[in-house]
């Protein structure tokens, strides 16, 4: 059987630019209200950030990490989640996190250092001036968004501690409570939820401890009182919800490694090439657009991070 | 050769007249399209989440099992209530199965890949789970193809069955389908399993009994 190449030219490029242009308008008067239906989410959306009901976060530094893509609404970080501890389904987060207690909230940071600390998140906060980071988020599972973080590096945090030199990696555990989250009551995955970082990833200026989005405090459902956020790995390698952080001499083992060995790997680094065992990762859907876009290598971040992988095999090491 | 033969515990006869049935028939009628309603009224008010496409995928796909359950549901009812005039109903059902089958499909070349063939045929044959979800839907179509009076009568009864018998097939594979593709949460692949499992057990079950009062008969 002969199959066809694709052609080396994009739809975009032989359909006249306005009929393009237009081709949302013509696929929402077309037909079916289904088609109608998808298109109402796929308006352009305001995305100013003021006065979603948080606690607002005072002036923020800029940063020249920020992307200027077009920010996801409010609603969609807020109410588009993967947070198991809350909840499988992506409407629960934001339906159940209301019930997490997020002061008083202490970190304790320990393990290969001269100076092991627990830190009250309060302090958390006065480590390093806040900065508006607006980073692309993609999820595993082939979608992605853009979100205005607010946060310092975690180099900052790490710092505090003084890393001892056998110290090669960084493992964090995130809050499991059974009273306050329900889905910990369930054995979905292994509490409580651990993720790891190489000492290196874990020091890179782009790695963030994010405590709130849009210029106010972290909302529950997105990991408060503070999260990791890695913006050129899949978006499972930023835990939540923070409450230990522990240098080790072995790489740790994360809790989605521990599932499923054969589908997430310890670097989880976004990569287009390699993909998810039964799913593509060569496109994702940027949450607002209608037609799928191509995934970037590391996110987009390649240039800022790609040196950390120099000699390495990606496709071994995914 | 018709044997009439059920267990104890049975529902009080209901034998709707011509009237009645035409009522009920109806009304499972509109019954099958409030999904699709439902998803239309959702798109409307801008309620299908974050990311609508994943929303419409997942209510095709659902109501797509539900009314494939549905359908292998009917017989083993039948043999529970000794209501049989649902086996008149068991046609719309499967092919509003079939429907649901055609939207979540349409979805997913439309909504979700774009009309791009080349990646679509890449996923068929690399994607366990959507290679299962299409092998199911293709054998839908014949089943939907002959499932008109006319075809019966040409098929022949007993062919016919035979053909039919492939709906079983499609529900396994529809099963698994969901099955292979969620992430780690597996109730619900697991709830719609345990339902197949049970219509399963139920035409096993009966069929037992049956061939014990025949050799019953027989002796």
């Amino acid at each position: 059987m002969l199959i066809k190449r694709p052609a080396d030219i994009a739809p975009s490029d032989i359909t006249p630019r306005a009929l393009f242009d237009s081709r949302r308008d013509f696929i929402r008067t077309a037909g079916l209200g289904l088609g109608a239906a998808l298109i109402g989410a796929g308006l352009p959306r305001t995305a100013q950030a003021a006065g979603y009901g948080g606690q607002p976060l005072g002036p923020l530094v800029k940063s020249p990490y920020s992307t200027g893509e077009k920010l996801n609404d409010y609603s969609d970080i807020t109410g588009y989640c993967n947070f198991y501890e809350f909840g499988t389904d992506k409407s629960d987060p934001s339906r159940n996190a209301h019930r997490l207690k997020t002061r008083p909230w202490t970190v304790s940071i320990e393990g290969l250092v001269n100076k092991p600390k627990t830190l009250a998140i309060d302090d958390v906060l006065k480590l390093a001036p806040l900065e508006e980071r607006i980073y692309r988020l993609r999820c595993v599972e082939a979608w992605s968004m853009v979100i205005p973080w607010v946060g310092f590096p975690l180099s900052a945090l790490l710092k505090q501690v003084e890393p001892l030199g056998s110290a090669k990696y960084v493992e964090f555990t995130t809050l499991a409570d059974p009273q306050t989250m329900p889905g910990v009551r369930s054995g979905v995955l292994d509490w409580p939820y651990v993720e790891g970082l190489r000492l290196d990833e874990a020091m890179h200026p782009l790695t963030l401890i994010a405590v709130g989005l849009y210029g106010e405090v972290l909302p529950n459902q997105n990991g408060a009182p503070m999260r990791l956020v890695v913006p050129w790995k899949y978006g499972f390698k930023s835990a939540k919800s923070i409450v230990k952080i522990r240098f080790t001499d072995k790489e740790p083992v994360s809790s989605w490694t521990r599932a499923a060995s054969r589908e997430y790997g310890f670097y989880s680094n976004v990569n287009p090439d390699v993909d998810h065992p039964r799913w593509s990762q060569a496109r994702e859907r940027r949450l607002g657009e209608f037609t799928k876009r191509k995934t970037l290598m590391f996110n987009g971040y390649g240039d800022q991070v790609a040196s950390l992988y120099t000699g390495m095999d990606l496709k071994k090491n995914f | 050769m018709r044997i009439t033969m059920g267990p104890k515990m049975r529902l009080p006869r209901f034998n709707p007249d011509r009237r009645q049935f035409t009522l009920i028939w109806r009304a499972l009628w509109v019954a099958g399209l409030l999904p699709l309603l439902m998803l239309v009224s959702a798109g409307l008010r801008d309620a299908l989440g974050a990311n609508p496409i994943e929303y419409i995928t997942r209510a095709t796909g659902d109501w797509t099992l539900r009314l494939l359950l549905l359908t292998l549901a009917v017989t083993p009812l039948r043999q529970l209530t000794g209501w049989h005039w649902l086996v008149r109903l068991r046609r719309m059902l499967g092919l509003y199965a079939f429907f649901y089958a055609c939207l979540h499909l349409t979805t997913y070349v439309w909504l979700d890949q774009f009309f791009d063939w080349p990646g679509m045929l890449k996923d068929i044959a690399k994607r366990p789970f959507v290679t299962l979800g299409f092998a199911a839907f293709v054998l839908m179509l014949p089943l939907a193809a002959t499932s008109t009076n006319a075809m019966i009568r040409r098929l022949g009864g007993r062919t016919w069955q035979g053909l039919h018998r492939a709906v079983y097939a499609v529900a396994v594979l529809g099963v698994a389908h969901y099955w292979w593709l969620v992430k780690k949460d597996l109730t619900e692949p697991i709830l719609y399993a345990s339902v197949l499992g049970t219509l399963f057990a139920l035409r096993l079950w009966h069929a037992l009994r049956l061939q014990r009062t025949l050799q019953a008969q027989a002796a």
